[in-house]
């Protein structure tokens, strides 16, 4: 079997996505998996992740993608959770294991949200870095432009003064 | 009435039917998952992690603008029937109150309630904080921006465990990224008796929606109460979550209208006979237990919306589905009431609520409050 993708490389990503009703699977090359942001995950013959994956798929419900491929499972050296008790629970236990298991949760996370990139608003941390607060202001930019369409000109001056104190020092952030 | 309970009338005020739409949809809740940077949540977090969230939020929070003068209620303090309280009115979860798997509540686990206003804060729920509102009728875009500036007043204090790519870091990957759920509580009672409810509920799970019962997740449907909220929370910002969510539910209220007209242009005297058999039954049954009540107050609560029961106020209606439920009877009584008792109490109860809201009809022109209220 070949990539359907590039025709040439080994098939490791094996992705079922439900468009229109239809279930399609893509049998990607490992290059071609991470150009389109996926990466392979835990053993798919792993039965409790299996069990897990499908538990969410069904949560999922239409739209959902399903990512299976092989890499190692380690454990979250701040609090300890492994990626078996992960998968037994499916809860994490600490912010870092997003960085510990990122990879497995990357192929997860696309296949409950048909997504891996996060759009929403953008949390300035007391300490954040100039990259960190020009993106909080894309996203208070976003807000204007929704507050104006839906003429809520109060907000959008609240917002327009908070881009200011952003781009002015940073460190003062205008309360609600 | 029930008399002031240890909580007061306390986070009550979704049920005052103020909202729009406030016949079809009961009430609008919007939360976020928050978890803050450094200490362990869920399932790793220790009694000792979890009291040091507690401590740093509780004198966190109250200062707060949206939350300021807020109440702290200890779960693991409270007696079981408080506890029960705060799940009937919708501000607690299961998994807060520990009833999930009968356990007792765990160490830490608080409700931050704003008095009046319709913001709460659960503290070391699944995630350190789950920032809730929760309003009357349909008022999604209200709730979000009232929701929003609370939670950009707490980050601004705490830091917000959160990942340049992932988002908002939660405890479950199926609440990453935004870390909200909005979700209405929607009354269709002509879709369900069209049988057109298995179609729209399979319409909105193409659209990303999901639907659940009364008490939400794992809760099942009673009295045609649906509560619809987004499946997915990463990849698409709050604002789309939200504005996706409050179009799909027009759209919904515009089928259960249109199913209302159906019914009343192809089954008038049947509709109608079924509402005032509710109605009949309500005022006047010796026994009710809950799901036959939820199931007849759903009859009375489409009459009162097709206006076939002059009279009667949807608030009333609301105030009757929080306090015939089994913890606000006890509540009312003083102490533990056995199931027929508790059948007992809630017939009591809502026989009396009806008789002081007389419903006007053409025949007699006046109340049916000829009947004596008999002595319980």
């Amino acid at each position: 079997m070949v990539c359907d993708n590039c025709g040439s490389g080994e098939p490791v990503i094996h992705l079922t996505q439900i468009v229109n009703n239809e279930v399609k699977t893509l049998h990607l090359c490992e290059a071609c998996g991470a150009e389109q942001g996926l990466q392979p995950t835990s053993a798919p013959e792993n039965p409790a992740l299996t069990d897990f994956l499908a538990q969410m798929g069904e949560e999922g419900g239409a739209g959902g993608v399903s990512v299976s491929g092989s890499t190692a499972s380690e454990n979250c050296d701040f609090c300890g959770l492994t990626m078996k008790s992960f998968r037994d629970s499916g809860r994490l236990g600490c912010p870092h294991c997003w960085e510990a298991f990122r990879p497995q949760l990357r192929g997860l996370v696309r296949r409950i949200h048909g997504s891996t990139r996060h759009v929403g608003k953008v949390y300035l941390s007391p300490d954040a870095a100039p990259a960190d607060i020009e993106a909080r202001v894309e996203g208070l930019r976003r807000k204007i432009e929704r507050a104006i369409e839906l003429e809520d000109f109060e907000q959008a001056a609240r917002l327009r003064d908070e881009i200011r104190a952003l781009e002015q020092g940073g460190d003062e952030v205008v309360d609600a | 009435m029930p008399e002031d309970l240890g909580i007061g009338e306390s986070g009550l005020d979704w049920i005052d039917a103020s909202g729009e739409f406030a016949d079809i949809v009961l009430s609008t809740r919007v939360r976020l998952a928050r978890n803050i940077q450094g200490h362990p949540f869920g399932v790793r977090a220790r009694p000792h992690d979890r009291i040091r969230v507690n401590e740093r939020m509780r004198e966190l929070l109250p200062r707060v603008v949206p939350l300021r003068g807020a109440r702290i209620l200890e779960i693991p303090e409270m007696s079981a029937r408080e506890r029960a309280l705060l799940l009937e009115r919708r501000l607690a979860s299961r998994e807060l109150v520990g009833e999930k798997g009968n356990r007792a509540p765990a160490p830490g686990s608080a409700l931050v309630l704003a008095p009046g206003a319709s913001v709460s804060v659960m503290l070391n729920e699944e995630d350190h904080l789950r920032l809730q509102t929760l309003f009357s009728g349909l008022r999604v875009q209200e709730a979000w921006s009232v929701l929003d500036a609370m939670d950009d007043a707490v980050g601004a204090e705490v830091p917000y465990a959160f990942h340049p790519e992932f988002g908002f870091l939660t405890s479950c990957p199926t609440n990453v990224g935004t870390g909200l759920r909005a979700s209405v509580l929607l009354h269709l009672p002509a879709l369900v008796l069209t049988k057109e409810i298995g179609r729209v509920l399979q319409g909105i799970s193409q659209v990303g929606l999901t639907f659940r019962g009364l008490y939400g997740e794992g809760s099942e449907v009673v009295g045609n109460f649906f509560q619809l909220s987004n499946q997915t929370t990463l990849g698409k910002s709050e604002e789309d979550l939200v504005d996706h969510l409050d179009r799909m539910v027009r759209q919904v209220i515009q089928y259960e209208q249109k199913a209302r007209g159906v019914l009343l242009r192809d089954a008038a005297s049947v509709t109608e006979d079924k509402i005032w058999r509710a109605y009949g039954l309500l005022r006047y049954a010796r026994s009710l237990s809950f799901e036959e009540f939820m199931n007849l107050l759903s009859g009375v609560r489409l009459g009162v919306s097709l206006k076939l029961l002059p009279g009667l106020r949807v608030y009333s209606l609301n105030e009757l589905m929080i306090y015939t439920q089994p913890a606000h009877l006890e509540e009312a009584a003083g102490r533990e009431l056995a199931p027929a008792e508790s059948e007992a109490h809630r017939a009591a109860y809502v026989r009396r609520v009806l008789a002081a809201e007389p419903v006007r009809t053409s025949e007699e022109g006046g109340g049916d409050s000829a009947a004596p209220e008999p002595a319980d």
